[in-house]
Formats: structure tokens, sequence, C-alpha cells
């Protein structure tokens, strides 16, 4: 191992090596019970156990928040910091998960935004910044954040707003995002997410050793990384994908009211309205239309 | 120890150097001057449960909360101008020498306006901005058009020298010409930082407000030092916003209101495709040679599609083939301007203890410390989980 410089300076500011670490476990049934998963449900719980005891074991002061992520909604399943906590570490958490997973079985959500095959990453996401952002604000002396998200399911395209939202406000609190994909297909949300947050991001070629990734990769402290040779994002692909056909596209058209992006030459946005290449007119059709604002308001 | 009394107002504390800045202006006390002889605004702080400081009045906090919350609300169905092309107007007149400002008003307006300049970038990836001065009765350009934010902090953070006067006519004329090279799906933005009360013109200040409005220019000015008719006039007619700073604190209030992308203006928006470029990253080993930069590198970078040629950083303009390049998320980042989060629902303290939750859905929180600090938790509650 020789030394591997990272380009960014935030990891300059805070010195210390106290970590409070956010793990957003993916409880999705429909993915654990697919062909896609080489692992089992109770295996992963067991090495995530494992990597969450070696966590507090590197330095007293660490904390650890485990959120779940179910399909339906997200909680939060464990709090090292909390004081009921002390001993029995381990029932306490597993016990918040089956009640979480049969509370999430029985919410029947008709209006989720994408449907019943996807996790509601954006909401345990959500959820995490919210600590976070609570921890921030309760004094100088806090340890650094970060989020790990262990995420198996397909990405759910009716979150990608939300997921983006996350992501810019992780970036603004300098809270990276580090993704652990134990699923069989690459996640381009979280490759996205942990480029931007300066994360890690991984997908293990054998899960049976998940522990070993877990604690070899994610388990050093933000301050340490800068010591380590940690995996490189390789690939991350940041194309478009085209509103009309919802193909990735390397060069489009963009409308420049509402940034659609589109492959062909249209007359008309198909989301906004607009006709291209003339002033807009005052009539709105559809009560859908964004208004504008006139000079004399 | 010198001691005064001005038209049986209280009398001031006893300090040297602040006897010595009374003899200059007759006025009495500054406003910043009165915080501490008349308002005591030690005695406004208390400290809360853990330590930390707090402010015994939250009102203003929860107005100022209240307002933002209106302004994103009133906004949400109005159109955005998101491809923006502004210009920051700099006064450097001897005006800008003023002390009112801790050092000169010219260090606080460079301050505020690097801040503007990342805050802007961060909200608008897909603008470009320029930065102008006015000295000695004339407009000069300080950086070109261009949309990478470190040029133009760079050029603010050199020598800036105050002289002169601040003529606006000069400033709007310069504006208009270079704002007149840009293509028309931009929208064109002027913010102009006076500080000067009064403009030295060479010719009719309102031909060029009129020039201005119709090649669809929107100016806004902050002022710093008094309220001008000719800047409120300007502001009127072009669609742009005119306010007065009071102190440090509200100048940056001010000047970061301008990052959001402001509401489109009727008739000013011609709608467009614009074609863009979403280039790959390569990959960590791959030499090549940046045609930014004009030598090799290794590693990084991005392809251009169209020319396959290098470039060090996104959003860019291709230099080879002048394709504009950018990435998703630069997209992305525009969105929450589109499509604005629904705002929280203040929501009453409620005198039964088994309606409101132990804790904080969203962060956890314990909601059960008495006081003010559960009404602004309860902000958090209504997170609508859709």
């Amino acid at each position: 191992m020789y030394l591997h410089q990272v380009p960014t300076n935030f990891f300059d500011i805070f010195p210390d090596d106290v970590s409070l670490l956010m793990v957003l476990i993916d409880t999705n049934p429909f993915f654990w019970n697919s062909i896609n998963t080489s692992l089992s449900f109770s295996k992963f719980i067991s090495n995530v156990l494992a990597f969450l005891n070696s966590i507090l074991l590197l330095n007293q002061l660490n904390q650890v928040v485990v959120i779940a992520t179910g399909y339906n909604s997200c909680d939060y399943i464990f709090d090292s910091s909390a004081l009921q906590n002390h001993n029995q570490k381990g029932e306490s958490l597993l016990q918040k998960l089956e009640e979480f997973v049969d509370k999430d079985e029985s919410l029947c959500r008709d209006d989720s935004v994408d449907g019943p095959g996807f996790s509601l990453l954006s909401g345990s996401l959500s959820m995490a910044l919210c600590y976070i952002q609570k921890v921030f604000r309760s004094g100088p002396l806090h340890p650094r954040p970060r989020i790990l998200c262990l995420h198996g399911s397909p990405d759910g395209p009716g979150q990608y707003v939300a997921i983006m939202n996350a992501i810019f406000s992780a970036q603004r609190s300098m809270v990276p995002i580090d993704s652990c994909i134990i699923g069989a297909q690459h996640s381009a949300f979280l490759q996205q997410a942990s480029y931007i947050t300066s994360g890690i991001y991984l997908k293990p070629q054998l899960l049976d050793g998940l522990f070993q990734y877990l604690t070899t990769v994610f388990a050093t402290d933000l301050h340490s990384r800068s010591f380590l040779q940690l995996p490189k994002p390789v690939g991350v692909d940041f194309r478009a994908a085209c509103f009309c056909h919802k193909n990735t596209i390397d060069m489009g058209y963009i409308c420049s009211v509402c940034l659609s992006i589109f492959c062909k030459h249209h007359k008309k946005c198909s989301t906004c309205g607009s006709v291209f290449g003339q002033a807009q007119t005052q009539d709105s059709s559809t009560p859908d239309r964004k208004r504008k604002t006139s000079v004399d308001n | 120890m010198l001691r005064k009394e001005t038209n049986g107002e209280e009398r001031r504390l006893n300090r040297d150097e602040e006897d010595e800045e009374e003899e200059e202006n007759d006025r009495g006390h500054d406003a910043w001057e009165r915080t501490y002889a008349d308002e005591r605004s030690w005695e406004a702080l208390q400290e809360d449960e853990s330590g930390l400081l707090r402010p015994i009045d939250n009102k203003t906090l929860y107005h100022a909360q209240y307002r933002r919350r209106l302004r994103t609300a009133t906004a949400a169905r109005i159109q955005k101008g998101l491809i923006r092309y502004l210009y920051i107007v700099i006064d450097l007149s001897r005006a800008a020498t003023e002390t009112d400002y801790k050092p000169n008003r010219m260090v606080v307006v460079a301050r505020q306006v690097e801040a503007f300049i990342r805050e802007f970038f961060d909200q608008n990836p897909l603008s470009q901005i320029g930065l102008l001065t006015l000295k000695d009765g004339v407009a000069h350009c300080l950086t070109e058009l261009g949309g990478s934010p470190e040029s133009h902090i760079k050029a603010l953070m050199g020598k800036l020298v105050c002289s002169g006067d601040a003529s606006l006519q000069n400033g709007l004329d310069l504006v208009h010409s270079l704002l007149n090279q840009i293509p028309s799906y931009g929208h064109r933005e002027v913010l102009m930082l006076y500080s000067a009360l009064s403009t030295c013109d060479p010719g009719d200040i309102m031909e060029t407000i009129q020039k201005c409005k119709s090649s669809k220019i929107r100016c806004s000015v902050i002022g710093l030092s008094a309220e001008l008719y000719i800047c409120k006039y300007l502001c009127l007619e072009t669609g742009g916003s005119y306010s007065v700073s009071l102190d440090e604190p509200h100048l940056k209030e001010l000047v970061l209101e301008h990052a959001p992308p402001p509401p489109a203006i009727a008739e000013f928006a011609i709608s467009n495709l614009i074609k863009m470029g979403f280039p790959q990253r390569a990959a960590e080993g791959v030499i090549s040679i940046c045609s930014c930069h004009k030598e090799a590198k290794v590693g990084g970078g991005y392809t251009c599609p169209r020319c396959k040629a290098r470039v060090c950083e996104l959003p860019t303009e291709c230099c080879i083939c002048g394709l504009t390049l950018v990435s998703s998320p630069h997209l992305a980042r525009s969105y929450h301007h589109l499509f604005p989060i629904t705002p929280f629902d203040d929501v009453a303290v409620s005198s039964d203890p088994h309606k409101v939750p132990k804790n904080c859905f969203g962060c956890q929180q314990s909601l059960l410390a008495p006081g003010k600090r559960l009404l602004f938790l309860l902000y958090v509650i209504m997170i609508r989980d859709e």
C-alpha cells in the first residue's frame, strides 16, 4: 500500500477519526426472494451484525444507526447512542427488524411511486440526512457522519428526482454516500451518489465473503481514508435517458424551458408544452401548464 | 474621558475611539453603535439545555421561515428562467471606500459576490456569469461570460482600486452590448451592487433604460447607501427587483436571494431546443491530451461525443466543436426549481400529550422537551412520505 492522495480538501477540516455510520439495509422481500440473490437474508444480517460490532469496537465514541429500507416504508431499526441499548444490542436490532418487516408488508400503498418491486431508497436517504442534520445542530463536537447503503433492488425511475435531491444535499453537507451492491446488477443511482459525494461504490464479486468486503473497504473512518488505496470509481455513466424512448443517449436536445431531454428534434416539448422557436403566448389550455408572470406584476 | 449628550438621548459609553469617530459624524449614534449603547444586545441571549446560546426572541427566525415558505408556495407553478446569463456590476467609485461596512464597502461587496458566485453555480449549473466594474465614470469588463466559478473568483480576489464616480448609463450600455451576443433562449440579467448616491452619465439615461427594456434585459439593483429614484425606475421598467441593504448580514441575504432562478417574464423567453452532449467519464488509467490545457493528462476527464476531444471538467463548451457538454446531475440540480417540494405545515403545539409522538419521524429527536423547541421540531414531523 502506498499513499493515495485524495484531491478533496474536506478531509483536512476535521482530522478526528470518530465516525457516525448510517447503514441503510434493503429489506425488500421481492428482491430477497428473487433469483438475483446469491446470499440468504439471514446470512446477510449475520454479516452485517458482525460488521456493526466491529465498527463499534474500532473506537469507543463511534456511533451506528441502522435504517431499514422497505418497499412501502422506511424506519429506524437501531441507534447505538440511544440510552436503552446498553445491553442486548443485537437482540433489539433483530426484534425491531422483524416488527418493521411485518409492518411494511401490512402497509398496502397503492399510490407508491414505483411499484412493489422497488425499495424506497429516497425515503431512507432522506431520513438518514435528517438524523445527520440533527447531529450537526447538536453542537461543535460531533462525530463525522457518513452513509452506507446496502442495496440490491433495482433502481426505481420514479424516485430519480428525490434521490438526486438527497445526493445534492449530502454533497453540500459533505456527507459521503458509500454503496455496497448486494444484488446482481449495478445501480446507476448509487454510482452517481458515490461519485458526486466522494464516497465508495463497490459491487462484491463473492457475496459469501460480504463481511470481509465490508470491513476492508467500508469500515475506515473518513480521516484515515486518505491513507488507503480504496476502490476507485470505474466508468460512472453520466449519460442521460431521453424522455421519449427512455434510451440512454450521449447527444441530445434540451428544452430550454423545462430541461427535458429529447433524442430527436421536436416541434413541441411534451413536458411543458412550449412551442420551440417562437415566443410564448398567454393562453393556457391545460391546467397543468406552468404560467409565466407578466412584466406589469 | 469625554462624555457627550445628543438631544437628550442616553449617554455614550466612555470609549476613546468612539469619541473620535463621533467627531467626524455629528449624527450621533450610528446604527451599529446603537446596538451596544441603547439596545444592550447581550441581554437578549440565553443558554438552552445543552449550553448553546439561543436568543430569547425567536420571532424574527420564525418570520423569516414563514416568508421563505410563502415564497416557495407562490412560486411553485411559475415558470423560471433556468438558463441565465448574468452580469454582476460592481460599483468601485469613491463611495465604495466608505467604512460603514467593515472594513469598507468594496471588500464586503467582493466577499458577498464570491459567496454568491459559488451559490449561483450550485443552483444554476447551465448558466454563465460575467463581472463588470464602474470606476472613474467608465465601465470596465473584469471577466468575460463564463461557466466556471474559479476564474471569476480569482479576478475578484485580485487588487481592486476604488476611485472616481459611478456611471449607471455606461454600465448599462456595456452590458447591453455584451448581452446582445448570447443565444435567444438564454435569460439576460444584470445585478448591480450600487454604493454611490449619484450617477455621472454622458447622455440620456432614460434612452438607455428603454434600450435595455426592449432587449429584454432584467436589471436588479442592490443599493448599499440609500434608495435612488433612477435605480427604482430602472428596476421597475425592466422587471427586476430593487432593494437597499441595512448591514452586512442583510446584504448577504439580499444578494443570495438572486441565486435561485427568477420568474420568467412573459414574451421574453423564446423556448428552443439546445443541442447538448453527455460525455462519458474516461477510465482512470487512460492517457490523452486535454484540449483545455493543451497538455497530456492521465485518467479522469470527459470525452466529447461529437469530436472525441478530452475536456477536464463539466459543464463546459467543447473547444474543438463548440458542443455544450453537461452531465445528467447538472440537469438534475435544476429539477428542484421545476418540482419544488411542498411546503411543510406549521403544527400548533397540542396540549394533549398522547397526540404528539414521542420522537420525530425523520431524525428521532425526542419531542418531549418543553418550550419553544417543540414547535420548531414539529416542522420535521410533517414530512410527506411520498
